[in-house]
């Protein structure tokens, strides 16, 4: 094993890790400010894949060209979703957030299942085998661009939560939910909205995702386990760590798929997940029981 | 004058640098009605909740009934003989009153049949037995209030911690509870502790009064000196003035 | 809201259970095997969503990883009798242990580092996936090619072994179901199920009554892990074959979750209605898309997928509660 073939495989880590973390951030707005999960997650991921393969397929949509089409239709999507179902939802117990949404990725899953088919589909643009080289490493050229565009897509992200009004009322809803409805911000609206947002976020990582592996309807539950590794990791709700959860667990696996079996690498990453949960405590007592 | 049965040795407790109770020490004398009162904010529930274990002190002890009981597990100062109550109150909404107070009653380690026959006399102590079906969740605020006081009852404390149990009940109601202490103390000889800003019913059941301002104790005595003594007015008519 | 064990049982509901009972007992003399099959299915639903009913509405533990306890069991008792000539009658008590285990060292990181709601959850789906992926490597049972238990004389029936025909895993089947309905409904009555619903109510004020939250916690998990697991060594020896993706997958877990919460969380008929409400509706399905010449794939899924979202949007206690005042029984209900 080279060095080069070593740094071949991280940078390839640490560009699908940018659509990993695209993917999180997503998640980790809705919980961060709805304080609900989304366990539909990667159904909803899967959702956006098909999307971009069915453009692509059906009227030759460069993934690049489809993803304002995939972001708004998951908007929408997103929205109608948090009015009509979820919405009631925020004040229930949270099993029963957890088994609505629950619901709703067997829903999508078998949808796709029935749609699409049980094959894998991916798209094969005509710069699908390109790479640039940089000295003896190889630097694939799709995934070179879907890196790019998610860190576009994360950093306009989170320039509308810094700077647009919007953004703003969202935060102030996430920080201090009863001093933003005594100012009189719309609470419901601002919900729907950010639910809305992290879904279109989805919308944009699935479509990049598309570009660099083929979508499967059993693609949908891995996504969702793995956005919650990695906001686990990061630190559920905080932005900056779905980030760095999402490049990290992209590293990892790119490593563990070098370093041992392929099809054990996501093992690493329930492992990781594990330590974690038991290492970084969150419980309703506060306080470790011993 | 009896001995104590609980003394708090010196205790602190600071949040994230804010230190909610500062150096109190002071004792409840055994079978007494004991009140702890203070402007909000002075440190009041915190002090119970680090008597029953939710917290441990960053420093100083409990001493309850001559053993050390500091930082203990909140189920364990329970066995020990604390029995208390949640000033935001916590009843099991989705279970039935009489069950909560059979939850309570088991404490002691007898057969659920005799800790239901138990939660029924309690119930009828407390003028609950009518909703004994009820769903706890469906009472209203005051009934919730002497479920809790039931449900620590239940669990045959030797001291009752309770923390504004008569807030937000009518004159007529704080009287009736007040009865119902008196009743307990003199014919169990229970210990009760009490936080409580209803100050007819401090004056009215308690023979010592403890107060806190800011994390401090003030001063204590008995009902009629505390409410003559100038640091107690004062501390009130700023509390006054800030709202 | 009557809530007491036996005593309380009206003659009504006495009848209706000795009905139900006498019918699915008489059942494989009445019905075809086809239909023998489906109600053992049923059943087995009917059994394993007891199991996780304890712990979920009992105790309030939502642990969405119980495939990792039907795979244990199932692979213990089947490795036991494959490589060592040990009969279930043995191996089960193996099974229970080794999930019972795997239970406990959950449950002990869970309790012991305060994870709860969400991020339990999320534990015990990272410990079935992580064994699913252990599994599908390791040779000795067979890794993703599969472990097969021989198949043998099917005609007269040796309940230590565990081999014989679909009559007997019927009675089985029958015999754990209805075990588990009345040992779950006469634990509840015990002072383990008062503090079970008290944690699962409100841990802090069940531990300020001097409940041990983390004991019982444990023992909900430990009891439900080594119940599933018995309907593990069920499924290995009916069907003889265990695949890691089929055992220990997530849809696994889910499957488990349907009956109970279909039927209503934390009562003890729920599991049993819960399991016959979508294993008819799922059989009929199955066979209205044969009929009309529809490839089936992942209809019946979608189904459940819906029919979870409806019921927990609409009634999220469950649609046993409903039926049973519909029907005038005394019913021992949760929440609201």
């Amino acid at each position: 094993m080279t060095p080069t073939i070593v740094a071949t495989v991280l940078i390839g880590g640490i560009l699908t890790g940018c659509v990993y973390a695209l993917m999180a951030l997503g998640l980790s707005v809705i919980f961060g400010v709805i304080r609900v999960v989304n366990f539909a997650h990667g159904e909803m991921m899967a959702v956006a894949m098909y999307a971009a393969v069915f453009l692509f397929a059906a009227f030759g949509l460069d993934p690049l060209h489809a993803l304002p089409l995939v972001a708004a239709g998951l908007f929408a999507f997103g929205y109608a979703l948090q009015r009509r179902l979820v919405e009631p939802f925020v004040r229930r117990p949270e099993h029963e957030q957890f088994i609505l949404l629950l619901a709703v990725g067997v829903i999508l899953t078998n949808g796709a299942l029935i749609l699409f088919g049980p094959e894998a589909r991916g798209i094969m643009t005509d710069y699908a085998f390109d790479s640039y080289a940089v000295g003896d490493i190889i630097i694939d050229k799709t995934k070179t661009i879907a890196a790019i565009a998610a860190i576009i897509a994360a950093a306009g992200l989170l320039g509308f939560f810094r700077f647009a009004r919007t953004g703003k009322a969202i935060r102030a809803c996430a920080d201090n939910l009863i001093g933003a409805e005594v100012i009189g911000l719309d609470v419901k609206r601002l919900y729907t909205l950010t639910f809305a947002v992290g879904t279109a976020c989805v919308g944009v990582a699935g479509t990049l995702l598309a570009m660099i592996i083929e979508v499967t309807p059993a693609l949908g539950p891995e996504l969702t386990l793995l956005a919650f590794v990695i906001v686990i990791v990061g630190g559920l709700g905080s932005m900056p760590g779905a980030i760095f959860g999402g490049v990290l667990i992209g590293v990892s696996e790119a490593l563990a798929g070098l370093l041992i079996v392929p099809s054990m690498k996501s093992m690493l990453s329930f492992a990781l997940l594990i330590v974690i949960l038991v290492l970084r405590p969150e419980g309703l007592l506060g306080r470790r029981p011993s | 004058m009896s001995a104590p049965i609980l003394v708090i040795d010196d205790v602190s407790k600071s949040f994230r640098g804010l230190r909610a109770v500062a150096a109190v020490s002071f004792d409840v004398r055994a079978g007494s009605i004991t009140a702890l009162i203070g402007p909000n904010g002075a440190g009041k529930t915190t002090l119970f909740n680090v008597i029953a274990g939710v917290f441990a002190p960053d420093r100083g002890r409990i001493v309850f009934a001559g053993a050390d009981v500091t930082g203990r597990r909140p189920d364990l100062i329970c066995h020990a003989g604390i029995g208390r109550t949640f000033q935001i109150v916590r009843p099991f909404p989705g279970l039935s009153v009489e069950e909560n107070v059979t939850i309570g009653a088991l404490r002691t380690g007898t057969a659920v049949s005799a800790a239901r026959r138990r939660a029924g006399d309690i119930l009828d102590l407390l003028g609950l037995s009518a909703k004994a079906r009820e769903l706890a969740g469906t009472l209203t605020l005051p009934e919730r209030k002497r479920l809790e006081v039931a449900r620590a009852l239940a669990t045959e404390p030797k001291i009752l911690l309770l923390d504004e149990v008569m807030a937000g009940l009518r004159p007529g109601e704080t009287d009736e509870m007040v009865a119902v202490f008196r009743k307990l103390n003199a014919e169990t000889g229970i210990t009760i502790f009490l936080i409580e800003h209803v100050m007819r019913a401090v004056m009215a059941l308690s023979q010592d009064v403890v107060v806190l301002n800011h994390g401090r104790l003030i001063s204590r005595g008995t009902p009629a000196d505390v409410v003559r003594d100038p640091a107690v007015l004062e501390c009130y008519l700023g509390e006054d003035e800030e709202a | 809201m009557i809530r007491n064990l036996a005593t309380e049982l009206s003659t009504r509901d006495a009848v209706a259970a000795t009905t139900l009972v006498l019918l699915l007992v008489a059942a494989p003399f009445v019905v075809g095997d086809y239909l023998l099959s489906v109600i053992l299915i049923i059943l087995y639903f009917a059994y394993v969503g007891q199991a996780w009913n304890l712990m979920m509405g009992i105790a309030g533990q939502l642990s969405l990883g119980h495939a990792l306890y039907v795979g244990l069991g199932a692979y213990t008792a089947a490795a036991l009798f494959v490589h060592f000539d040990v009969p279930p009658a043995i191996g089960l008590f193996a099974a229970m242990a080794v999930a019972a285990l795997a239970g406990a060292v959950i449950g002990f990181l869970a309790f012991r580092f305060g994870i709860s709601g969400v991020y339990f959850a999320l534990l015990t789906i990272a410990f079935a996936e992580f064994t699913r992926i252990l599994f599908s490597h390791f040779d000795w049972v067979g890794a993703t090619s599969g472990f097969f238990l021989p198949v043998e004389n099917r005609t007269s029936s040796d309940l230590v072994n565990l081999r014989g025909t679909s009559v007997m895993f019927y009675y089985v089947i029958l015999t754990l179901a209805a075990g588990a309905l009345v040992f779950v409904r006469l634990l509840a009555g015990t002072r383990l199920g008062y503090y079970w619903r008290a944690i699962r109510e409100d841990q802090i004020a069940a531990q300020a009554l001097g409940i041990n939250v983390f004991r019982y916690k444990m023992l909900a998990v430990v009891i439900s892990a080594a119940m599933t697991a018995v309907g593990g060594v069920f499924l290995a020896f009916y069907y003889n074959n265990l695949f890691p993706t089929d055992v220990f997958g997530i849809h696994r877990s889910i499957e488990i979750i349907v009956a109970p919460i279909i039927g209503g969380l934390g009562t003890y008929f729920g599991p049993v209605v819960g399991a016959f409400l979508i294993g008819i509706l799922g059989e009929g399905l199955t066979n209205a898309t044969e009929a009309a010449g529809i490839q089936t794939a992942g209809i019946k899924q979608l189904v459940y997928g819906v029919i979870l979202l409806l019921i927990i949007k609409l009634v999220p206690g469950g649609l046993w509660p409903l039926i049973a005042r519909r029907l005038g029984f005394s019913i021992k209900e949760r929440r609201k």
